[in-house]
């Protein structure tokens, strides 16, 4: 149920996450999902992506500065209401999150990107709720 | 092990005399051959014969960078142009460079005591040493190799840059001995665990180091990723090149080669001569050169000198590291700022790396000091409270070291340009305007 997530330490300089993205495409890694933190110097990426061990040689190489981080994927219904009811359940459960974001798919779905200090917790509270969960082959290129 | 036991140990009251007795020749032989002397010595009312010994060094007028300058290129040569056999130049940050000359005897004299200073550090004949100074105008790579060889060592003159070709050579030639800047020291020690190499089996046991100020924490990084026991070697262009001093094993400062290069302490105000122990401005007066004798040159240097015999055994006063060179100081806000007090900062932190930028400007008549700070890949963090954590510390660190307020931008790492000789760690843009 984790996944592993891509952060990269970004400066903000023109041109600078368009190297990162152009360094992804030529390696065919796709991306599903991806946030920035910014403040006013820098920037952290925080991306889903298809191969994210390539991805994070691929730029270490090319002189990113990368982390790979476990996160947690919660799917819920694209509707009113229903990032809500999921957040309500975490915070009933007193779970402290460090940061999320969520993408929305084709099909009527949303996935919330969540990091937490405990992330079994978190993966315990979900379940216990039939909460949705993202699964490794959801994202990951095989 | 000591190369030149007669001058290193002399007793004190024997070095002076011979101190008194070249520097009277050498204010006679300015007297008659360099112009601009002369008139200097006759405006104070001084006679050559008026210099009786060391008691009356403190009478002569001091030579400053500006009288170097004012008389480019060859103006305060004392012999003609024929007997000149090298030339070496300092870049100057402003302006026209420092000229410098060298006779035959000169080049004997700087092998002799760069001889001294690497066997200060333990280099023998047995020794591989790897001169990773620059050659050419600048004094670093020349002055070691030339006193290398006089030593007897095997000179590896690789100069500086190429640092994979350095690590090779490290590692395939069994180099003993580095010697360069201490900065680039400590990239070619980064790019040793970046490549992987294992320090166990490079030969590396000895580091000579200087040219640039460097703090107590850089040469223990440096010493601990290169398995060697780093020394400190000073010295400079207008006084001969490195070798002007030495640390010995025990380094407890840095011994100067007094037979050659009479030192002072002056307060850098008033010009009076403070006794040893006291932080001032270091003048030399290298009195046996042949080709530009100096008197009383003013290096912009602040240090102290310590005159206790060291437990060497040798009798030479020893010089601390240097607070800071006065060129280098900034005025930030009517405060005092060294470089090398920033970096001591960052080195005492493990969360960031030794390279930064000092970036100094002026707005609304404020003086502004950004310091753009590496972050260590391993404590990067992808939260921004703990970026932010590590910004606010560093903060924190530099304001009670500087005494004054300063903004910190993090940066990649690796995105600080690398110096492959002196590293540039100031951009001032307050003269641009
Ligand atoms: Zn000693």
């Amino acid at each position: 149920m984790i996944i592993k997530q891509l952060s990269v330490f970004l400066e903000n300089k023109t041109g600078r996450l368009t190297e990162l993205t152009g360094i992804l495409a030529d390696n065919d890694i796709n991306i599903s999902a991806f946030s920035i933190a910014d403040t006013a110097d820098y920037g952290i990426l925080r991306m889903i992506v298809g191969r994210p061990e390539l991805a994070a040689e691929v730029l270490k190489k090319n002189g990113f500065t990368v982390k790979i981080t476990d996160v947690v994927g919660m799917i819920i219904p694209h509707r009113p209401g229903g990032l809500h009811k999921a957040l309500q359940i975490i915070s009933d459960n007193n779970v402290a999150i460090d940061y999320m974001y969520a993408f929305a798919s084709g099909d009527c779905k949303a996935t919330v990107v969540i990091r937490a200090e405990s992330l079994d917790k978190i993966i315990d509270v979900l379940q216990g709720h039939k909460m949705e969960l993202l699964k490794k082959g959801d994202v990951y290129q095989v | 092990m000591i190369w030149n036991e007669h001058y290193e140990c002399m007793e004190r009251e024997k070095l002076l005399k011979l101190q008194g007795i070249r520097l009277k020749e050498m204010v006679k032989r300015v007297y008659d051959t360099v112009p601009y002397y002369r008139k200097k010595l006759q405006d104070k009312g001084i006679e050559p014969d008026d210099i009786k010994g060391m008691d009356d060094l403190k009478t002569l007028p001091f030579t400053t960078k500006q009288d170097l300058r004012d008389n480019y290129p060859f103006g305060l040569f004392a012999v003609p142009q024929p007997d000149i056999v090298r030339f070496h130049a300092s870049s100057g940050t402003t302006g026209k460079p420092t000229v410098v000359g060298y006779t035959h005897n000169d080049i004997q004299m700087w092998s002799e005591v760069v001889a001294r200073s690497l066997t200060m550090a333990g280099v023998t004949k047995a020794d591989i040493i790897q001169v990773a100074y620059g050659y050419g105008l600048f004094t670093g790579g020349l002055g070691l190799h030339y006193g290398a060889e006089k030593v007897g060592a095997s000179v590896v003159p690789i100069s500086g840059g190429n640092t994979k070709k350095q690590l090779q050579l490290i590692e395939d030639f069994g180099s003993t001995v580095l010697a360069c800047t201490p900065s680039y020291a400590a990239f070619i020690g980064e790019s040793l665990v970046e490549e992987k190499i294992d320090p166990n089996k490079i030969k590396l046991k000895a580091g000579v180091f200087g040219a640039e100020p460097w703090t107590q924490e850089m040469r223990m990084q440096i010493e601990q990723v290169l398995g060697i026991k780093a020394y400190d070697i000073y010295g400079l262009t207008e006084i001969i090149g490195p070798g002007v001093s030495m640390e010995c094993q025990f380094q407890h400062g840095m011994h100067i080669f007094e037979d050659h290069f009479i030192p002072e302490i002056i307060n850098p105000d008033t010009c009076e001569v403070l006794p040893y122990g006291e932080l001032g401005e270091l003048v030399f007066t290298p009195a046996t050169k042949e080709a530009m004798p100096l008197i009383r040159y003013r290096t912009r240097d602040l240090t102290r000198i310590h005159a206790e015999k060291c437990e060497c055994g040798r009798t030479l006063v020893r010089m601390e590291k240097c607070v800071g060179r006065s060129d280098d100081m900034l005025i930030i806000r009517g405060v005092n700022v060294f470089p090398s007090q920033v970096e001591s900062v960052l080195l005492e932190m493990s969360e960031t790396k030794p390279h930064y930028l000092i970036v100094v400007d002026r707005e609304n008549n404020l003086d502004i000091m950004e310091i753009q700070v590496e972050i260590e890949e391993e404590f990067f963090s992808d939260e921004v409270k703990e970026l932010e954590g590590l910004r606010q510390r560093i903060k924190a660190n530099i304001a009670s070291t500087l005494g004054i307020s300063t903004s910190i931008r993090l940066v990649e790492p690796g995105t600080i340009e690398r110096s492959m000789g002196k590293a540039k760690r100031v951009i001032d843009k307050r003269n641009l305007h």
